[in-house]
């Protein structure tokens, strides 16, 4: 996978609660919940994000609750993907199992500032930085993950084994 | 190989005869449980996959308390869509309004989750549970989903940590304090993916209420689950409770761990967590003059018998500030009735506080007490988020019931002995 965007940068341990804001939690419509993305952090973000754009952020991303909500909300924003320096692990989980892409790469989180043009290259592990002419490698995803992002997310994965199951 | 309790557990429960840092396993869950906010995402995906059955209908549990008694149109959908799906696979641990209470005090009152469980729920504090000896974590609604059907689920078995306690506790200072001053030492992150076992001749003396205080919060240090060696007192609380039967495990003395702390705490004072994080926290006896607009008692961290007893004991007799709203809520409808019984209700309304139906409610800014803009609160919580409450410009200060009590009184952040004295 490939993806090309303009990136939004965030600070260091970004919570649930910043990524949607509890009070919009009574919906799981994707779209009602992009629409209030980041609100409380960046006010115009959930008007001025772009499809494909990436959000770039420090340490411990998507701290706090465990609301799936929040990798929704990014996703239905149309962002492609989220690098941090690190990521909270309820979010990490959840980021995968519904196949909104991630990267750990502090190098990048540090680096990549907001509205510099970037290029990922999911499959390398590699992210240029266009606006900046650098270029940053990433930590290659756990096999059993990629094994997960094949077959399209969890619930893929699980339905491949209750079909095994029923042979 | 020496092990800890947390790869102890993952092993027995993957069929393993042992497992180490950092493998990927799949284990086998004891119990699954979601919230009326977190289980409709569940249930649309596990409607999306065609499964007609979960894989125990005594193992699951949905319990809606986020946003009910309904606050609104959209949340009385949501709890219908949670109704409607237990009453369908027939779930017995489908806790209705009037029978339910806030989740993590609820399940280990009732003896569903227990010592040796693998526990998984669709809430960040399911680690609470680690109070009993239990493995137990928060996950997404899509792994509950996975979890409801196959009754199995993968984790990345994490590295643990050593907490070592010692010290006898002043008075007014409890689990709260202990785990608010682990997270001002060690940060937000300081625990990130990792297994945070607490032990030590102070958390030996501590009651069940204080132990499930301490790992509730252990998700606020970043950790995947907060744990505690069962003992007596472990047992004492279990063993009329279960619905199953249940395994202690405990550490080896000389298993591996990645760090260890050991802190001694016998001149702590209570401690608070200023806005925004739970990391940055005080003793209350170095606080700035704080005042304040609201108090919260209550929630999955603080909302137990033994935490309203002691906010009574500082409110008896006395009368909330004027200019400040202090809402005690008891966790669950069996807490609710012990309090009424032991008069600590009565206590509270005398004191002119608002006394609540179990719910989360204002601890996420759901409902029952939102923040207005400028507006600063101290609760009994775990997470003091900017917004956390309600308006993004109001704050929230954490600390343990008592204190709690003692700011309601005094209109400003205090220590209980002011009221006291």
């Amino acid at each position: 996978m490939k993806f090309k965007g303009k990136t939004w940068k965030f600070g260091h341990d970004i919570d649930t609660d910043a990524i949607i804001p509890a009070r919009y939690l009574n919906t799981t419509d994707a779209k009602e919940l992009a629409s209030h993305c980041m609100e409380d952090s960046d006010p115009k973000f959930a008007s001025e994000v772009k499809p494909g754009d990436i959000i770039a952020a420090g340490k411990n991303f998507g701290c706090g609750s465990s609301r799936e909500h929040a990798p929704l909300a990014i996703k239905a924003a149309g962002v492609s993907c989220v690098i941090a320096h690190s990521f909270a692990r309820i979010f990490y989980r959840n980021a995968f199992n519904m196949g909104l892409p991630i990267l750990e790469c502090p190098e990048g989180a540090e680096r990549i500032q907001t509205a510099d043009e970037l290029q990922i290259d999911l499959d390398s592990g590699v992210i240029n930085n266009l606006t900046r002419n650098e270029t940053y490698r990433v930590e290659a995803v756990p096999p059993f993950m990629q094994k997960l992002l094949a077959a399209g997310g969890l619930m893929e994965y699980v339905r491949e084994q209750m079909l095994e199951n029923k042979e | 190989m020496p092990k800890t309790m947390s790869e102890k557990i993952l092993a027995d429960h993957a069929g393993k005869a042992e497992v180490f840092p950092q493998d990927l396993v799949e284990v086998r869950i004891d119990f699954a449980l979601g919230n009326d906010i977190t289980a409709p995402l569940a249930i649309e995906a596990f409607r999306r996959t065609g499964a007609k059955k979960v894989f125990d209908r005594e193992r699951i549990s949905l319990v809606p308390d986020h946003f009910v008694p309904n606050k609104d149109i959209a949340s009385a959908v949501q709890a219908q869509m949670v109704r409607e799906f237990a009453k369908e696979f027939d779930l017995p641990y489908y806790f209705e309004v009037g029978r339910m209470g806030i989740e993590h005090a609820l399940l280990p009152e009732q003896g569903l989750v227990l010592p040796g469980d693998v526990v998984i729920g669709a809430d960040s504090h399911t680690c609470t549970y680690g109070a009993l000896g239990a493995f137990a974590t928060g996950v997404g609604s899509t792994d509950l989903a996975a979890a409801m059907i196959m009754g199995r689920i993968w984790f990345k078995v994490p590295p643990s940590m050593k907490f070592t306690f010692s010290g006898k506790l002043r008075p007014w200072v409890g689990g709260k304090d202990l785990i608010l001053y682990t997270i001002g030492q060690i940060g937000v992150d300081g625990a990130r993916y990792r297994a945070m076992e607490f032990e030590g001749e102070t958390i030996d003396s501590l009651p069940m209420a204080d132990r499930f205080s301490m790992c509730n919060m252990a998700i606020e240090a970043g950790a995947k689950v907060g744990i505690i060696a069962p003992d007596s007192t472990t047992e004492e609380y279990v063993k009329n409770r279960a619905k199953r039967p249940y395994k202690f495990y405990r550490s080896d003395p000389d298993a591996v761990y990645e760090a260890i702390y050991e802190w001694d705490i016998s001149e702590l004072e209570p401690v608070v967590a200023l806005p925004h994080s739970p990391q940055n926290t005080k003793q209350v006896t170095e606080m700035p003059p704080t005042p304040i607009d609201q108090v919260v008692i209550g929630s999955c961290t603080n909302g137990r018998l033994e935490d309203l007893r002691m906010a009574a004991r500082v409110m008896k007799g006395r009368k909330v500030a004027r200019g400040v709203r202090c809402i005690v809520i008891p966790a669950t409808q069996q807490i609710y009735m012990e309090a009424m019984e032991e008069g600590l209700l009565e206590t509270f309304i005398e004191a002119q506080a608002a006394v609540s139906t179990p719910t989360c409610g204002p601890c996420l800014g759901g409902y029952m007490g939102i923040l207005a803009p400028g507006e600063s609160a101290v609760a009994t919580t775990n997470r003091n988020f900017v917004g956390r409450m309600g308006h993004v410009e109001s704050k929230v200060y954490l600390s343990n019931p008592a204190v709690a009590a003692a700011s309601a009184i005094l209109g400003r952040i205090g220590h209980p002995e002011e009221v006291l004295s």
